[in-house]
């Protein structure tokens, strides 16, 4: 008999029908996709050839270049550590709107939402291309910009922290007395300071990252060099800022895991 | 007795009060210098905010005539369609490469080459990778696509390696002690217990995506970000606004559909 054959299969009729559908959708939509934006058919070897060129067009590396680069390096650290320090103290007050247990009603609560969405919806570099109008091209416009980006990215985070903290210390301080900046104090800042610290921190490995393509807009750091090499097609040039960028990277994300792990 | 004086001080993270309050002072020094460096003026910061509140004023409300705001829709489709296929793209690419970075399943050399490839996809921002891009192959969304795979291939293996690492190996061997080869050990030990977190990520990196397609027009490589820039050249703020406007809506669209279909796969 057929039906003494027992069959073994993982998903059931229903659930398998699901991701078929689901599979043709996506397949569907990447299609429709490619065909919208009518590259055509690509050759499947310029494409790899135009890359292999470039990048030996790059090769060695022009170490001579360094010396150039040193400076506008530098100020790529100063952008990214003044925008963190800046969006930091922005962000605590925004933290405090933006958690349900500490923000003063539903209004400050929905204000503080906004100001987080509008800040992370907006990319590190349109804000720069903003400050680069009002604060004048240069640095500054760049750690305004990146200030503007990582409120969002802290309040956020900060905020969902803050929700999560032990009321019952906030009441015994209040029981004692305290004023509301001495509640904040000594009853929310203990419970969240190592998170605070360690988004802080995370954000900042973020923030060399980001500070390094504000000269693109005028907004100061190593982007600007960089831009100039590209623009004048020295590949060798250009090669050396990424290496150099490459390092930097690494870096500030070692020293981030590290102070990380000792504030978890 | 003379001790009956007590005195407390709060306990401190480091090991001594003095290891505090020299690396407190370290930092702030820090500070002080680069706001030096980058010639932090107070009056210049306050022109500054100023000066924002009357370009904000500029901004509103957000304006588009009828034909821009064809070419915000069009554009913004080519970013969202460019996100689409790069994302199908570059977790092609990854899954290889996340298999090979994956210390509990690859030789060593593999291993260290695989995770210097994600390094290096991690380090450059997209617009960089986005410039080179159009330098390579041209204009357009083409230069787009290499460069969100690129970018998919440092986050979505680092992610599915560190997945891989954690799985259970007594499933793997087990497979292998049927006789299995290293292909099926992969299909039927390893792949099982990835696929949740495999469609989590990939929800997760489309909407980091639809993100970042949004801005590397800045520099050529297709989608709004062009129109952006030219709206900014021509210091048509209303219009500049509209973009904005239509980049934060499509953004939070993609960031609340990643965050349902995450939440049912988790």
């Amino acid at each position: 008999m057929a039906t003494d054959q027992p069959s073994w299969e993982r998903f059931d009729r229903r659930r398998r029908l699901g991701r078929f559908v689901a599979v043709l959708v996506s397949a569907v939509i990447v299609v429709a996709s490619w065909q919208f934006m009518e590259i055509g058919v690509v050759d499947p070897n310029t494409v790899p050839r135009e890359i292999a060129d470039l990048l030996t067009r790059m090769y060695p590396p022009d170490v001579a270049y360094t010396r150039q680069i040193v400076g506008p390096l530098i100020e790529t650290i100063h952008i990214a550590a003044l925008g963190t320090a800046g969006a930091l103290v922005l962000s605590i007050p925004v933290a405090l709107l933006a958690a349900e247990n500490t923000t003063p009603n539903a209004a400050t609560f929905w204000l503080g939402k906004l100001i987080v969405t509008v800040s992370r919806s907006v990319n590190t570099i349109i804000w720069a291309l903003i400050f680069v109008v009002t604060f004048g091209s240069g640095p500054l416009a760049g750690a305004v910009a990146i200030a503007f980006r990582s409120v969002g990215f802290l309040g956020k985070l900060l905020g969902e922290e803050i929700e999560e903290i032990d009321f019952g210390q906030v009441e015994a301080i209040r029981a004692t007395g305290a004023s509301s900046l001495q509640l904040l104090l000594y009853g929310v800042l203990p419970q969240v300071k190592p998170a605070l610290v360690g988004l802080a921190v995370y954000r900042w490995d973020i923030n060399i990252r980001d500070s390094t393509v504000l000269g693109f807009v005028g907004a100061g750091g190593i982007g600007v060099q960089l831009f100039r090499a590209v623009n004048a097609f020295a590949w060798q040039s250009v090669a050396m800022v990424l290496l150099v960028i490459l390092g930097v990277v690494v870096v500030t994300e070692a020293l981030s895991a590290y102070t990380r792990r000792l504030v978890r | 007795m003379a001790t009956g004086e007590r005195s407390w001080q709060r306990p401190t993270v480091f090991r001594s009060h003095r290891i505090k309050w020299t690396v407190y002072a370290g930092l702030i020094a820090f500070f002080v210098w680069s706001a030096v460096g980058i010639g932090f003026d107070p009056a210049r910061v306050l022109q500054g905010i100023g000066n924002t509140a009357v370009l904000v004023g500029d901004f509103l409300p957000p304006d588009a005539t009828a034909r821009e705001f064809d070419r915000i829709v069009a554009k913004m489709l080519e970013s969202v369609a460019m996100a689409m296929v790069a994302t199908v793209t570059g977790i092609v690419v990854s899954v290889p490469i996340a298999f090979m970075a994956a210390e509990n399943l690859s030789p060593k050399p593999l291993y260290a080459i695989n995770r210097g490839l994600i390094s290096v996809s991690r380090a450059f921002n997209a617009i960089i990778v986005a410039i080179l891009a159009v330098k390579a192959v041209g204009f357009g969304p083409l230069a787009g696509i290499i460069t969100i795979t690129f970018k998919t291939v440092g986050f979505f293996s680092k992610l599915l390696a560190e997945d891989i690492e954690d799985i259970d190996m007594g499933s793997v061997d087990a497979v292998r002690a049927t006789g299995s080869s290293p292909i099926q050990t992969l299909l039927y030990a390893v792949a099982p217990q990835i696929i949740p977190r495999f469609a989590g990520l990939s929800v997760y990196r489309w909407d980091i995506n639809i993100r970042t397609s949004t801005v590397i027009g800045i520099v050529g490589a297709g989608g709004i970000g062009s129109v952006l820039l030219t709206a900014f050249n021509r210091y048509d703020y209303q219009y500049v606004s509209a973009i904005l406007l239509s980049i934060i809506v499509v953004v939070l669209f993609a960031e609340g559909v990643s965050a349902v279909v995450r939440r049912r796969y988790q």
